[in-house]
């Protein structure tokens, strides 16, 4: 497998991260010597090998289903590039 | 007064609990130490008027006789951890000015053992790296020079300005984290103690995340005792981290007994990797015989998987980190560049926001968990890390720990390894195993390279058992007997 400009660019767009032009064939070169070097995983033989999800041999706790804690949106707007009445504020999407 | 700066944490505790000073001397000392320090550039945020309110409040509480585990040491703390009211940036651009309202569940645990914050030491940018080049705030100094050679050298990722300040005498301790060798690496590279706990040790609440399933804060100081003073104020249940594991902490500074007669040491024949430097070879021979004197059985083992597991983690953890850093959108926290439209908006902050180390991955991780591609590349991963923790569960079997270098070189100059990224990678080929398994590390200055410059070994321990890797990385300092401390050629 290996990437082309368009796949760079279609995967930039996934990550939204905004990419130059002249930078995806650079980009694309990178991330085929780090997929290729990646290839050898194929030499494993995973065969009835369950995929390792967690570390500790655990299942998620589980808890009643109550507010705890809250109440907090002046803090959790503080940080905020833009807010109005302790919502953020995203450039308009809806015409 | 002698230097007070050059006691270790359990010395100064000591000192502190006779009254030969207090924790507003000793905090000054090293307020001293930090601002001389600043061609290292190991700080990105000092906080010393707060440290001299903490270190009040602590002289207070001692000597109302309420002293903590940890009370009135002056730590630093890495960058990646959330303190209330005080700058967070992860070492990004993209974090510019987050200043968060809550405390990280691991810092909060170390101000109510008395702890005093000195401030917030340096990173790879989102700790992804392994040589401290990738920060947004610069490039963190090594202390350590080559003999007769005045060169700059790397301290090591991504804990990079946590190891400088630490080795610099410029704070007791420090917190570190460790995704595939953060504390570890960056430990061995300046000649300082870092341990990683199991994973699920330390709470992870209020740490910036970079890829979930590895991250594990860890003390990093000058003994392997102070890291265990450290460790047992971090660690401990929080259910507010739903991985964070529900055990007692056990008391670790008396788990160094000295006596390692007749536990099993394991070495992996597989970390005898092509290109092993003969000097790199020579000092892990020789911590094989200091346990051996010192009454271990060595046990050769194998760990058959080893060399898949550099791939897999550059699989496993860009993939989690392109899911986390995916909050970074301009929207609720840190940088926000204007675009024609939401989209262009959310592309053209991330764009300006994230280094290139940091965009390389989350492109990789992106890419390995699209449409597609997500089985041949993600779950792949999954199954190869299965078969490399299974390597580990085998080998304990038969072994109590395992005893391997903590990387394939000493400290490296700036740019020598920047060309190709799977060069940088490679310096993590001892500590990204261990990673993949969870399991409990250590690293313990060891003896010097040709050029003078620090050289580390790694103990392995069994899941939740930090306990004996603290005891015989007790036993191998002590024999390795590692005195040596980088002249202060940075104090001008």
């Amino acid at each position: 497998m290996s990437l082309d400009k368009a796949t760079v660019a279609k995967v930039a767009n996934l990550a939204r991260i905004k990419i130059e032009e002249k930078d995806l064939e650079p980009m694309a070169a990178e991330l085929n010597n780090i997929l290729g070097w990646v290839e050898q995983l194929g030499e494993v033989n995973t065969d009835n090998v369950e995929p390792m999800t967690s570390v500790a041999e655990m299942s998620l706790r589980w808890r009643a289903d109550e507010v705890t804690d809250g109440g907090y949106a002046e803090d959790v707007v503080a940080n905020a590039p833009s807010s109005e009445d302790g919502y953020f504020a995203v450039p308009k999407v809806i015409e | 007064m002698s230097d007070l700066t050059k006691l270790t944490i359990a010395e100064a505790l000591g000192g502190l609990e006779k009254g030969d000073f207090s924790s507003r001397e000793l905090t000054a000392a090293h307020i001293t130490a930090m601002t001389a320090s600043k061609p290292l550039n190991a700080f990105i945020t000092e906080t010393p008027e707060q440290a001299v309110d903490a270190a009040t409040a602590s002289d207070a509480r001692r000597a109302k006789g309420e002293a903590g585990k940890l009370e009135g040491i002056p730590i630093a703390i890495k960058d990646l951890f959330c303190t209330k009211g005080v700058l967070t940036t992860a070492a990004s651009h993209i974090l510019d000015g987050f200043t968060p309202h809550y405390e990280s569940t691991v810092t909060a645990n170390l101000w109510d053992a008395g702890a005093v914050m000195l401030g917030k030491v340096n990173l790879d940018e989102f700790a992804m790296g392994s040589s401290n080049e990738t920060s947004y705030y610069g490039n963190v100094v090594n202390p350590w020079r080559r003999d007769g050679d005045d060169s700059a050298l790397v301290p090591g990722g991504s804990s990079g300005g946590s190891a400088s300040a630490v080795a610099s005498f410029s704070a007791m301790g420090a917190t570190g984290t460790d995704t595939g060798g953060s504390i570890r690496q960056p430990a061995a590279f300046t000649g300082i103690v870092g341990m990683k706990p199991t994973y699920g040790r330390c709470s992870r609440w209020g740490v910036v995340a970079f890829a979930s399933s590895l991250d594990q804060p860890g003390p990093m100081a000058r003994s392997v005792r102070d890291t265990a003073i450290m460790l047992e104020a971090m660690a401990g249940f929080d259910a507010k981290d739903s991985t964070s594991v529900n055990m007692s902490v056990p008391n670790f500074e008396d788990a160094m007994t000295g006596d390692i007669k007749g536990l099993k040491i394991g070495i992996p024949k597989e970390y005898r990797i092509d290109g092993l430097s003969d000097e790199i070879d020579a000092l892990w021979q020789q911590g094989i015989d200091w346990l051996k004197d010192a009454g271990a059985e060595i046990v050769d083992i194998s760990l058959p998987h080893t060399k898949y597991a550099l791939p897999a983690y550059y699989i496993i953890a860009p993939a989690e980190a392109s899911s986390n850093l995916a909050r970074y959108d301009g929207v609720r926290f840190g940088l926000r560049v204007e675009g024609e439209d939401l989209n262009d908006m959310y592309a053209s902050t991330r764009a300006e926001g994230f280094g290139a180390e940091v965009k390389r991955r989350l492109l990789i991780g992106t890419y390995a968990l699209s449409a597609g591609y997500y089985d041949a590349y993600y779950l792949k991963a999954q199954k190869v890390r299965a078969r490399i923790a299974e390597d580990f569960k085998q080998a304990y079997l038969n072994v109590d720990a395992i005893l391997t270098p903590t990387a394939p070189s000493a400290a490296f100059g700036f740019g020598e390894k920047g060309d190709d990224p799977l060069e940088m990678y490679l310096n993590d080929v001892f500590t990204v195993p261990a990673s993949l398994a969870g399991l409990p590390g250590i690293s313990v200055p060891a003896g010097l390279s040709k050029e003078g410059l620090p050289l580390g070994l790694q103990l392995l321990g069994k899941p939740f058992d930090e306990e004996t890797v603290f005891r015989v990385g007790g036993v191998l300092e002590e024999a390795a007997g590692f005195t040596a401390t980088p002249t202060d050629w940075w104090r001008g």
